[in-house]
């Protein structure tokens, strides 16, 4: 078997008195969508957040193709591959859906000091940028303003401008939060378009999503990984039906 | 050695009426999230007002509420007509309405009192000196100053630690929603912090009086040093204001009496007075400067 | 082109509807309008209208300068009198130094050269700009504020010892300086000066707001961590902001030391710094020509105002204040929804 892409080693996070992270031991497969579910409160989008590196881990190791990025800032992180979207869209909202995601392209070639030619006729960003519009399904609002989108095509946008990045691992922090039925469907069709193409750490509630989609599913418990498997692994496992099920938050 | 506890003690003075201001502005700042420039025309408020009772009545006591009230009332008229707009509002914007403020209050005094400083006396009960050591003779009233900002940074303490009130204040900052839930009015809060803010602001202009002179202007050269003062310690930490301002107080008065001395050294004398006195200005800038690059958010960064 | 959004407001008005060509008749007829201008006041008699315009165009260079850090990168700068008062002091030591035939530092010759003058007060601004920038911005939000309100006070107090080059006072310059075989004297002449220089400093803000670098600075401005997470640090791109902002601001320095034919540490009072952000929001922040607007609305309002009473700030405070508060834009998003043309949401 071949290594993983990432792998997490022992990963702990605390505050003040609370152990958010209680090491973490999690390795995704290159290729892979690999769901991690939990309950609330779980420690889910804290050990997104420490992976992506805005927030610094106590102890432990981060793996990279089994290069340590635990050292590194976001923007290193990015560089070597890694890309999110957030549970709370963290868009720019005086820009058009076409303007965050161009940006995100332009972000990818290097620095951006060129003080001149202007960089909303420069069709190298706009037509990759309508490309990745375009496989999110947002290609006919392209030049409405995110401040005027809805909370689902946010959502969308979202995930457009992190495949902008052209990620090896995409960490997707509930991409399905606040969703409608229709546009859940939607983004589970994206997702699954992309399967194989991206790797995927999905942290999710929606569990039909998560069954549908995840080629394995760790469950985090009190900031533990209690269980790694298959779909059928997890439904099975007992220690994973009275931590999570137990507590009917599923 | 007695000129360097005389300095000591100047500074410790400055220090404390630093903090004066310095507590208000960070409170404000930490509780409402308020940027507000127009705290120093509050201290220039209790000062005018003090000046004026004692002028009119006579009375160190009426001049003292006079001070305290007028800063107070000030304070919260502002909070209710101006300051609560700009809660949710960029910094931008509450530092430009802010600056208005400063304007209208400047103006408005000029008008009231004209341009000409005002001179107060020193209250006949802390009039003279009192003999600290051999050789060392204090004035009483600078003492008494101390004194007084010392009481004042511990009642805060107890205040905000101790109390319902400060617990109301503390929780404030973090979960404004919680609070309103718990069903506290927040805008009276508000209100009431700000008028505590404005009330330290007055008492310390009330007492700047028979220093320094009475002026149009005064607030903004003390705001300045003030949001030195800020930096330093951390914003939004009370204790950061507390050792912020006695660092301040001591490094400015202290580089004041004896820079020029220095310098005299190696230059002529009216030269060096100029010079010394420039460089003098600009040491706790500096100062800020070098603790920026150290501690970025302060010396006590506040825990919200 | 036609994305609504407030990088290009101010030269692109209403989206869709007339947008490259209303806007092109739009500046063609303000051009006309400011080159006309000095003679069509001299024809109806008042020449005291050119120094003024000439005011309003050396403070549109410094407000505009201050709005890009303030209104496009989002750094509320309290601090640009700094850059503005280092702009003017290059210009008076300068000449202060050729007229002494010495050495300024000991090797820097004076001169009176409009053309050498003008780019070192750039060069200079941006020094100061580089080293004051790179400090503040090891901060943010309020803290920001008041750091560089504080360090422009340092400088206000270091050129106010400096009594080699009159302290308090400041100190005049005889003669403005010279440009080619121009008599800079002659206010009409100095007044097509600046509007070169201001054309050339609008032109380039445009072109940078809209370039590339525009772009990740109006995307720093609007989120931080967004632009962390593909890939962008902010410092960098707010450090090269700031320091354009402050070679501007410096540049607009040096032309109102020439303007007035004198440089004291007034110009680097902090109430200088609170009227270039005044003129910023008065004609709408992050918006290209709304600095002009604010810069003509600010210096006429004093104008007007002092000619009727000496508490003429008494009256400006509380417009100041009705404009934070209820206008949204400043006077260029109030003229746009009264529906009289230019621009805004």
């Amino acid at each position: 078997m071949t290594a993983p892409l990432l792998s997490v080693r022992g990963l702990r996070k605390r505050f003040g008195g609370l152990v958010a992270t209680d090491g973490v031991n999690l390795d995704v497969r290159d290729g892979e969508i690999h769901a991690l579910i939990g309950p609330n409160g779980a420690g889910k989008t804290t050990l997104i957040t420490q992976l992506f590196g805005e927030l610094t881990h106590d102890e432990g190791a981060i793996l990279l193709e089994g290069e340590e990025i635990g050292g590194l800032t976001t923007v290193q992180r990015v560089r070597r591959g890694l890309g999110r979207t957030f549970q709370i869209n963290q868009l720019l909202p005086d820009f058009t859906m076409l303007d965050n995601v161009a940006l995100a392209v332009q972000a990818q070639e290097g620095h951006s000091f060129r003080f001149f030619a202007n960089a909303r006729r420069d069709e190298s960003l706009r037509t990759r940028a309508r490309q990745h519009l375009a496989t999110a399904g947002l290609s006919h609002r392209a030049e409405v303003k995110v401040a005027d989108l809805s909370h689902g095509e946010q959502k969308q946008l979202e995930f457009a401008i992190a495949l902008a990045c052209e990620p090896r691992l995409l960490l997707l922090d509930e991409p399905m939060a606040g969703l409608g039925h229709a546009e859940s469907e939607q983004m589970v069709a994206m997702l699954s378009a992309l399967k194989g193409r991206v790797t995927m750490l999905l942290v999710e509630h929606d569990m039909d999503a998560v069954f549908a989609l995840a080629d394995r599913i760790s469950v985090l418990v009190y900031g533990r990984v209690i269980a790694t498997g298959t779909a059928e692994e997890i439904r099975d496992n007992p220690e994973v039906r009275t931590a999570y099920l137990g507590e009917g938050d599923a | 050695m007695t000129l360097v506890l005389e300095q000591l003690l100047n500074g410790l003075q400055f220090g404390v009426m630093l903090f004066l201001l310095a507590a208000g502005l960070t409170l404000i700042f930490g509780i409402m999230g308020v940027i507000n420039l127009a705290h120093g025309s509050l201290y220039m408020v209790g000062a005018y007002a003090s000046a004026f009772a004692a002028a009119q009545t006579g009375s160190v006591w009426l001049a003292l509420l006079a001070g305290l009230a007028g800063a107070a009332i000030a304070g919260m008229v502002v909070e209710i007509v101006v300051l609560r707009r700009l809660y949710a509002r960029n910094h931008l914007d509450q530092v430009l309405a802010t600056f208005a403020l400063i304007l209208i209050f400047n103006q408005g005094v000029t008008i009231l009192f004209g341009r000409q400083p005002l001179f107060v006396s020193v209250p006949p009960a802390l009039n003279g000196s009192v003999q600290l050591l051999p050789g060392l003779t204090y004035p009483v009233y600078r003492l008494a100053i101390i004194a007084v900002g010392l009481l004042v940074a511990l009642g805060l303490y107890l205040l905000i630690n101790r109390t319902r009130i400060g617990m109301l204040v503390r929780a404030g900052a973090t979960h404004r929603e919680m609070v309103r839930a718990l069903g506290v009015d927040i805008r009276l809060l508000y209100t009431a912090v700000f008028g505590l803010g404005a009330l330290l602001a007055g008492l310390a202009g009330l007492m700047a009086g028979p220093i320094l002179a009475v002026q149009v202007g005064m607030g903004e050269q003390i705001l300045i040093m003030t949001f030195v003062v800020v930096v330093i310690g951390g914003v939004g930490s009370i204790r950061g204001a507390f050792f912020g301002a006695l660092i301040v107080g001591l490094v400015d008065t202290s580089l004041r009496a004896f820079m020029p001395g220095l310098l005299r050294h190696v230059m002529t004398g009216p030269e060096a007075d100029a010079l010394g006195a420039g460089l003098a200005s600009m040491g706790i800038y500096l100062l800020m400067a070098i603790v920026l690059l150290v501690r970025p958010k302060g010396l006590f960064p506040a825990h919200v | 082109m036609s994305d609504g959004t407030t990088t290009d407001e101010a030269l692109n008005p209403a989206a869709s509807a007339a947008p490259a060509y209303g806007r092109s008749l739009a500046l063609l007829a303000l051009a006309i309008v400011l080159i006309a201008l000095p003679f069509t006041v001299q024809a109806i008699g008042q020449p005291a209208l050119v120094p003024l315009a000439t005011r309003v165009l050396i403070y549109a260079i410094a407000a505009a300068s201050l709005n890009l850090a303030l209104g496009f990168g989002g750094m509320v700068s309290f601090g640009h009198a700094a850059f503005f008062g280092i702009g003017g002091y290059v210009v008076g030591i300068l000449y202060r130094t050729m007229t002494d035939d010495g050495l300024f530092l000991g090797f820097i010759p004076g001169t009176d050269q409009l053309l050498i003058t003008l780019p070192a007060a750039l060069l200079v601004g941006g020094l100061f700009a580089c080293i004051i920038g790179a400090l503040s911005l090891r901060t943010s939000g309020v803290q920001f504020i008041m750091i560089t309100l504080a360090f422009a006070q340092m400088l206000f107090f270091l050129f106010v010892s400096l009594k080699a080059y009159g302290g308090d006072d400041g100190m005049t310059i005889r003669r403005r300086n010279a440009l080619f075989s121009l008599n800079t004297r002659d206010d009409i002449t100095f007044y097509f000066i600046c509007l070169f220089v201001a054309a050339l400093v609008f032109l380039v803000l445009w072109r940078i707001v809209g370039s590339r670098f525009g772009m990740v600075l109006a995307g720093i401005r609007q989120n931080e961590r967004r632009m962390a997470a593909i890939g962008i640090a902010p410092y960098r791109y707010k450090l090269a902001a700031f320091v354009i902002s402050g070679m501007g601001t410096g540049l607009a320095g040096a032309l109102m030391a020439n303007y007035l034919r004198f440089v004291s540490p007034d110009m680097l009072h902090w109430t200088k710094s609170g009227e270039l952000m005044i003129m910023v929001i008065l004609g709408g922040v992050g918006t290209l020509l709304g600095p002009l607007l604010g810069a003509a609305a600010l210096v006429v309002l004093e104008t007007v105002l002092t000619g009727w009473t000496e508490h003429w700030q008494l009256v400006l405070g509380p417009i100041l204040l009705l404009v934070v508060l209820f206008t949204q834009g400043g006077l260029n998003g109030l003229l746009g929804r009264l529906g009289l043309g230019r621009s805004a949401p």
